[in-house]
């Protein structure tokens, strides 16, 4: 087998690198296994039941899928032997960051639905992500023997809730990406790009497979009925109709590359490197994206990524991104499964897995070209909402814990350690409660640390009501000033900004267009200096003798007071800053950081504070399945959780509720539902944005977070910052 | 009554006598040591030539929150510095703060680095453009690398005028005493990015510890120079225009300089 893929690694135009993305519970790591038996990597017996894609101890015992999981395989198409790289991705919205990371590897996604439950919210935002990132999808419609034996639906009604459920997922796609839908990236049945079946018990049929084993329509539902799917799995087995559907319509990577290298990399296209990627040339310089980062106990660090250009082999010099440091490559291997496997050489198109790179973490850009204009960041769809403080049991642990945490954040790039200079605590911020229970018990089990944590607490925003005047920063020689004003930045702006659609590395014609495109001045729209998180920074200064050197400095007083704003030190959010007029001293030794940075730093803090900096928290959107029976049960508890009900349908005797709660409402939330409907409801949630507190309890919870940080309890007054 | 005093250039004997003096006869002494610092001494040292206990003062005290001004309102209060007293530009506030005050002052001036490289050096006074310092390069939280091109603005401007470039070089509490070598490294690195030719061929004189028995004085190309040993901290370096041929001879004579300069003087 290892000799079958060593030898496939090296013609792009038989590799596919997919991903296999859904909601949770649809099936996706199930498909993976079954896929995996069918490729003769597991045993058939196994599959299904052993989740082998589930290596962890804790994703068996929770059922679900926690890290993505890579592995290699090959598959005979036509004759034809290909290799298919293969992620399967967590569905649960706590893991989000892991599928956007995934997609960033792959070309293209198969997309599980679940033919009772059909699209959920889940489906969206992770077909959003492959979109994005300019992955192409094919759908496989899960589970279809439920719809016969559960629902007892007829062959036609199954034609048409199948029919809907696909033009339901067409609109998605064009709604994401209309460009791409017109170039056909619609899913259609009858061309082949939609594949269903049942995942557990190993049968999928496509409009190609059925002309190629004569099985129809009808067969299949006969068979269903007849609970006869042994059949149905021996004559369209699973995996055959799922793999020749990859690799008939999903981009080898060389017509993938040529089409998302622009999207993921705003270098110059036309220069030797841009070249080489849109090529995958693996005679080219090095053009590696590192999407995750696992520890070995061996052999270390393991930096998997996708390799754009260029070849990996023991030895090579590489330079990665925001460092100056070299490092060198030792192992270069593949994954299968849980397994790595060590090659001598990768080339350009594949996913890697290498040891070696020390200053690697997840969204580094590894290079053999010196100074190559790094892969754009990978964008998060969701934002860290909850915090726990992290202790360890025994004092003795406190160093080897600092290590633990350094490591797992270099993991899992979705969580946040802080260390709080005012009271020593380690601060760990996540997607959900859920995602930082499981890093809990892994720095326990993996790590061998015991640690104790507080209870959740709610990361918020600070953002503000209105636009100021220009407000006075000095630095501490008084020798140096700043004048800036600050405004709330529009919807539009702020979209394009947490898209990623706009960056610092892109051109700034591009940017500036782009900008404008969402109604922004021309003059700012040229003039963006930085941004941070949701906020840019407006240099709207005309020839000031040295601002340009002195630019980097006023840019990190910005980003420290974006990171923690005045009134309570939460990140701050939507905020446009405009620097409109600078005074600086004649030598550089008295403009230096100890003077430029508290300057830049206080003018921002104050201007915020005049405009009303307030207090944003997130919701989650909280979707729950109930009987109609216990349907009272459920909106209760979410009525008096601060939570607005948004629409109600039924469907049978069964009620859908979707709704959006404030996460600070939410904590112990699974137990009281459960609790409330006598265990019937299912629920899932999915991040639900942010929303301005209420001014009723504003001031208090302010005061709780200042309390809790070690501030002085009173509000900050904009002349705590600047003289007045 | 609040005086300012230089206290000159190594160590505690360089105060002149009439700063000695007001020191002796002082309610209050205050130091700050942030801008320029007395190698050849130390506080305790000081402290026993005056009799007075010294309290050390940092920038936050000096630039920021000077509540011990106050105390000049009704004592004899001195404030020393190395140096000479008003060199530093932003002592000029603390001058400016005490006027505010109502609170009389007074300056005792001492040796100041700014005359004595003329003297060490050969190099005319009168012949000296714009000074300029250069700072220890800055990595912003963008992992961007600032290296300040003032410092070869300024250069440019004076050698277009044919003088001479007093060069002050950083003392900061985190990364140390700048040095003549780390400084010529810098201004070559800025040369190459902007490849105007101020540094290409250029002669350096560096100077180390101005003011003790054994000064280092050396001139060479810049190329060279930074690869000489100065020794111990504090240096500061001069990089010279158009050469007056008494110049040459006494760069070349007194501070070991290429024969060849003597050549290019007028």
């Amino acid at each position: 087998m290892v000799e079958r893929v060593t030898t496939l690694m090296t013609d792009p135009k038989k590799i596919r690198n997919i991903g296999i993305v859904a909601h949770i519970d649809h099936g996706k790591t199930t498909l993976s296994d079954n896929l995996l038996a069918g490729a003769g990597m597991i045993s058939k017996e196994l599959a299904g039941r052993q989740l082998f894609m589930d290596s962890d101890e804790e994703e068996q015992q929770r059922g679900i899928t926690i890290d993505s999981s890579n592995v290699s395989m090959v598959h005979t198409y036509n004759d034809e032997d290909y290799l298919i790289n293969l992620i399967d991705t967590p569905g649960h919205v706590d893991f989000g960051g892991d599928v956007t990371r995934a997609m960033r590897a792959v070309d293209g996604a198969v997309v599980v639905v679940d033919a009772v439950e059909g699209t959920m919210p889940q489906t969206e935002t992770v077909l959003r992500q492959a979109l994005r990132e300019h992955v192409k999808p094919v759908l496989f419609i899960n589970k279809v023997d439920r719809l016969i034996n559960e629902l007892q639906v007829d062959a036609q009604e199954m034609q048409v809730r199948l029919g809907k459920l696909i033009d339901h997922v067409n609109k998605l796609i064009k709604n994401m990406n209309e460009e791409k839908f017109k170039a056909g990236w619609r899913v259609d049945a009858a061309n082949g790009t939609v594949a269903f079946g049942s995942a557990l018990y190993n049968w999928a049929i496509s409009v190609p497979m059925m002309q190629k084993t004569g099985i129809s329509f009808k067969d299949v539902y006969d068979y269903c009925k007849a609970e006869d799917m042994k059949v149905l799995a021996e004559k369209c087995p699973l995996h055959e109709s799922v793999l020749d559907m990859v690799i008939r319509y999903l981009p080898n990577p060389i017509e993938a590359q040529n089409d998302r290298v622009n999207v993921i990399w705003h270098g110059d296209g036309s220069s030797v490197i841009g070249k080489s990627m849109a090529e995958a040339d693996a005679d080219g310089d090095l053009a590696f994206m590192v999407t995750d980062i696992s520890m070995d106990p061996h052999a270390g660090e393991v930096a998997t990524g996708r390799l754009f250009s260029g070849s990996f082999y023991r030895g090579l010099e590489v330079y990665t991104s925001g460092t100056a440091k070299k490092s060198r490559v030792q192992q270069v291997g593949i994954f299968m499964g849980p397994e790595r496997l060590e090659v001598e050489r990768i080339p350009a198109g594949n996913i890697a897995a290498v040891t070696g790179l020390k200053e690697a973490f997840v969204g580094s850009t590894v290079t053999t070209l010196d100074g190559m204009i790094p892969f754009e960041s990978i964008r998060h769809v969701s934002e860290p909402v909850v915090t726990v403080a992290v202790e360890a049991k025994h004092t003795k642990d406190l160093p080897k814990l600092v290590e633990v945490l350094r490591q797992v954040a270099k993991e899992d790039p979705t969580l946040q350690i802080t260390l709080d200079e005012e009271t020593g605590e380690h601060l760990m911020a996540g997607m959900g409660e859920l995602h930082l229970e499981v890093i809990g018990h892994r720095i326990e089990r993996d790590k061998n640390v015991e640690i104790t944590t507080s209870q959740p607490i709610v990361v918020y925003r600070e953002t503000i009501k209105k636009k100021t005047d220009p407000v006075e920063g000095k630095s501490p020689n008084r020798h140096n000033r700043f004048y800036i004003y600050v405004e709330p930045l529009d919807d539009a702006t702020v979209e394009l900004v947490k898209s990623g659609d706009i960056s610092m590395r892109m051109p700034e014609l591009e940017r500036r267009e782009k900008l404008m495109a969402v109604g922004m001045d021309k003059d700012q729209a040229k003039k963006i200096a930085g941004i941070y998180g949701s906020n840019i920074f407006i240099d709207m200064t005309k020839g000031i003798q040295y601002l340009n050197e002195t630019m980097e400095l006023v840019l990190d007083g910005f980003e420290e007071v974006m990171k923690a704003g005045p009134l309570s030190r939460e990140p701050v959010a939507n905020v446009k800053c405009v620097l409109v007029d600078a005074k600086l001293h004649e030598d550089a030794i008295h403009r230096g950081p100890a003077q430029i940075i508290p300057a830049s730093r206080q003018a921002i803090q104050a201007s915020l504070l005049m405009a009303e900096d307030s207090l944003l928290e997130p919701y989650q959107k909280v979707f729950i399945q109930v009987p109609q029976l216990n349907m009272g049960g459920a909106t209760k508890e979410l009525q008096g959780r601060r939570g607005l009900i948004l629409n109600m349908t039924t469907e049978g005797d069964l009620a859908l509720i979707e709704s959006r709660v404030p996460v600070a409402e939410l904590f112990g939330f699974a137990g009281e539902i459960r609790s409330a409907t006598e265990g019937r409801a299912m629920w899932s949630t999915e991040f639900g944005g942010f929303e301005i507190v209420p001014t009723s309890i504003m001031v208090e919870i302010v005061a709780q977070i200042r309390e809790r940080k070690g501030l002085k309890k009173e509000l900050p007054k904009p002349s705590d910052f600047v003289g007045i | 009554m609040l005086t300012f005093i230089g206290l000159g250039l190594f160590d505690e004997h360089d105060i002149s006598l009439k700063g000695l003096e007001a020191v002796r006869a002082a309610d209050l002494v205050y130091a700050e040591f942030y801008t320029s610092c007395l190698m050849g001494t130390t506080p305790e040292k000081m402290e026993k030539l005056y009799g007075k206990e010294v309290h050390l003062l940092s920038r936050e005290d000096v630039e920021q929150q000077p509540d011990w001004l106050e105390e000049a309102k009704t004592k004899n209060v001195v404030f020393l510095t190395g140096g000479d007293t008003m060199v530093s530009t932003t002592h000029v506030d603390l001058r400016l703060r005490a006027k505010k005050l109502d609170i009389e002052t007074r300056l005792i001036h001492g040796a100041s680095i700014t005359s004595a490289v003329s003297g060490l050096t050969g190099l005319q006074n009168y012949r000296f453009g714009k000074s300029v310092s250069i700072p220890h390069p800055y990595e912003s939280k963008r992992g961007v690398l600032v290296i300040t091109e003032t410092p070869y603005d300024t250069l440019k401007q004076n050698s277009e005028l044919g003088l001479h470039t007093l060069v002050f070089l950083d003392i900061d509490k985190d990364k140390g005493y700048m040095t003549v070598n780390r400084a010529l490294e810098l201004l070559l690195e800025v040369e190459k990015r902007r490849g105007e030719g101020v540094m290409t061929h250029a002669v350096a004189v560096g100077i180390a510890r101005a003011g003790s028995k054994q000064p280092v004085v050396k001139a060479d190309y810049a190329e060279e120079l930074q690869n000489f040993d100065f020794g111990e901290a504090l240096h500061i370096l001069v990089i010279p225009g158009k050469l007056h041929f008494l110049e040459a001879e006494a760069l070349v004579e007194l501070a070991g300089g290429p024969v060849a300069i003597l050549e290019e003087a007028d």
